[in-house]
């Protein structure tokens, strides 16, 4: 059996001395099935089995059509901040020494390791009215908390990290010599910049703001203190999800929860598209 | 502050002139970069322990001998406790079959592996939720026996290990990729079976890496909001972790204990940030095979 395959070029596994094979794969595969791909099924599953009116009712909903908008506008806006200062942190990062850079280097790993609920109660403190950040805000007439403002700051704490970690490396792999190269040819340091180094960061700079998009849209537990929760206004999707399961409407929540999935599902598939037209164009992934 | 060349120690001013920006654009960046990050990630966890301070630390301290807030800080313990291990299992026997061996859909399984951080926390705890829920098929049968899933404690950890299904397995599969075969083939050709070879030769070569995602893995596992929110249906002093607790006191207006439980859940953050950057400083190279997140 295994030479026949073997004649016919295809293999599934290339022969090894290692041990374990079988057995480390087995368990991976079925550790995977139990816990993540049987259940993301019975998902999928027990959406299909809600027919396509009952999905379409659910998904022109103006409730869930509003939590969608509120959702992936806000995220956008929040991944778009997060890729202009993401890339001027990342930066600085790399080409500047100062003292305590290490820290800042540090805290930047801060919303990856801050639990969501202490940021989300900690931004609303923030920028309620009489916050450090919301009495100075008040005078001018610009409201934060509990409107999409805010929502869109408490994503921007959560994406930040995706951007500046997606860049860096790829910052820091960039050569001297092809900025000598630009200046030695007569470009000025401000067309070295847009016309020379930016071109080469664009894969990491798309894939952290896919990532940083990615992981907002999904955000639950930073933004729902912040928010305010008027439907309508600033009822993210995944609050609506969790009040439909909280009015055992389990098929509204699923149909929610269904989008939800195959957009992420969709973003997921332009992440791996861009990084591998990064390998094929420059040479590496991100 | 003094902000000093990059990398460039060359002599002549032009090739620092070709290589780095003028004084004012390099002190204006360092300036954004720094207001901003002071302003958005610094300052929310400034407030915390400020909060949590307000009323003196009598009252802050007052918050901890609560019997809802230790039943959470045990359950939230108890959860890591579980979920934690089981993934490190997991991801050194996932790392273990993608690293070591060439294969086909070795990419498409390694994605796959990763789909838990493209998914909604929400959905990870719905969709526990759609499988033992009364209407289900599993629900029931789990009834008749005896086993609470939903809204108990063993909902809570099935929901806490799907949101922290990858970490170690993402941070050894690249670093066990990049060390290759060699070791392992050199000691098995000098008689050591399977096991003595993982135990002696490969798992002395990733320690770091494993402590690096173990790491990572318990402060998701312990702070995680929205999964577990979903599954735990919010009994107090029996399956409130302490990311739901901080919730409920938060909603009750009761702020200083809130943010007390809260500054509890930033010292973990802390010490992990800490043990994190101390690891990539002494053991940079190692990891760096690892990437970033």
């Amino acid at each position: 059996m295994i030479s026949n395959f073997a004649k016919a070029g295809w293999r599934f596994k290339r022969p090894s001395v290692i041990p374990g094979f079988g057995l480390t794969l087995g368990f991976t595969l079925a550790y995977l099935a139990l816990i993540v791909l049987i259940p993301l099924a019975g998902l999928v599953w027990r959406s299909a089995s809600l027919g396509f009116t009952g999905f379409w009712n659910v998904a022109v909903d103006p409730r869930t059509v509003n939590a969608l908008k509120i959702s992936f506008g806000t995220s956008f806006v929040a991944a778009l901040v997060n890729v202009f200062f993401g890339v001027i942190v990342a930066w600085v990062l790399v080409r500047y020494r100062f003292p305590g850079r290490r820290i800042v280097d540090a805290i930047v790993d801060l919303p990856f390791a801050l639990p969501t609920a202490v940021a989300g109660i900690a931004l609303t403190s923030l920028y309620a009215r009489n916050g450090w950040i919301g009495h100075l805000l008040e005078p001018l007439g610009i409201k934060v908390a509990f409107t999409p403002i805010g929502i869109t700051i408490a994503l921007i704490f959560v994406g930040l990290p995706f951007v500046v970690r997606t860049v860096q490396p790829v910052m820091e792999e960039i050569r001297k010599e092809v900025e000598e190269a630009a200046a030695t040819l007569g470009a000025n340091r401000f067309q070295t910049i847009t016309q020379v180094l930016l071109p080469g960061l664009q894969p990491a700079i798309l894939t952290g703001f896919a990532l940083a998009f990615a992981r907002a849209v999904g955000e639950y537990g930073s933004v729902i203190f912040i928010a305010g929760n008027l439907p309508y206004v600033s009822e993210i999707a995944p609050l609506l999800i969790v009040i439909r399961l909280e009015e055992f409407d389990y098929a509204g929540a699923t149909a929610i929860a269904t989008i939800m999935l195959l957009i992420s599902f969709f973003m997921l598939f332009v992440i791996n598209l861009i990084q591998a037209w990064s390998r094929r164009r420059y040479g590496y992934g991100t | 502050m003094a902000l000093d060349q990059p990398r460039t120690k060359d002599p002549t001013a032009i090739a620092r002139h070709a290589t780095t920006e003028r004084r004012t654009a390099r002190y204006l960046l360092t300036g954004t970069a720094l207001v901003f990050l002071g302003l958005f990630l610094l300052l929310p966890l400034v407030s915390v322990f400020v909060e949590a301070f307000r009323k003196g630390p009598a009252a802050y301290f007052a918050a901890f001998p609560e019997p809802d807030a230790l039943a959470a800080i045990r359950l939230t313990l108890l959860v890591a406790a579980i979920a934690v291990p089981l993934n490190v299992i997991f991801g050194v026997v996932a790392a273990w079959a993608i690293a070591k061996f060439e294969f086909k859909g070795k990419a498409f399984l390694t994605t796959l592996i990763d789909l838990p951080f493209s998914v909604s926390p929400v959905i990870s705890g719905l969709v526990y939720v759609l499988l033992f829920s009364s209407h289900s098929l599993l629900g029931p049968w789990f009834k008749s026996h005896g086993i609470e899933v939903l809204f108990a404690v063993p909902g809570i950890v099935l929901a806490t290990v799907f949101v922290t299904f990858p970490f170690v397995a993402r941070e050894l599969i690249p670093l066990m990729q990049e060390q290759g075969t060699t070791d392992e083939e050199a000691a098995l050709s000098l008689g050591a079976n399977g096991w003595q070879t993982f135990w002696h030769v490969t798992l002395p070569n990733i320690k770091w890496g494993l402590l690096y995602g173990v790491l990572l893995c318990n402060a998701r596992a312990m702070g995680e909001f929205g999964a577990v929110s979903v599954v735990s249906g919010h009994i107090r002093g029996l399956t409130n972790t302490m990311p739901l607790h901080v919730e409920i006191l938060y909603n009750e207006y009761n702020f200083v204990a809130a943010f007390a439980v809260a500054s509890l859940l930033a010292l973990l953050a802390l010490v992990t940030l800490v043990l994190k950057s101390l690891l990539e400083l002494r053991y940079g190279t190692e990891l760096r095979a690892a990437g970033g997140h």
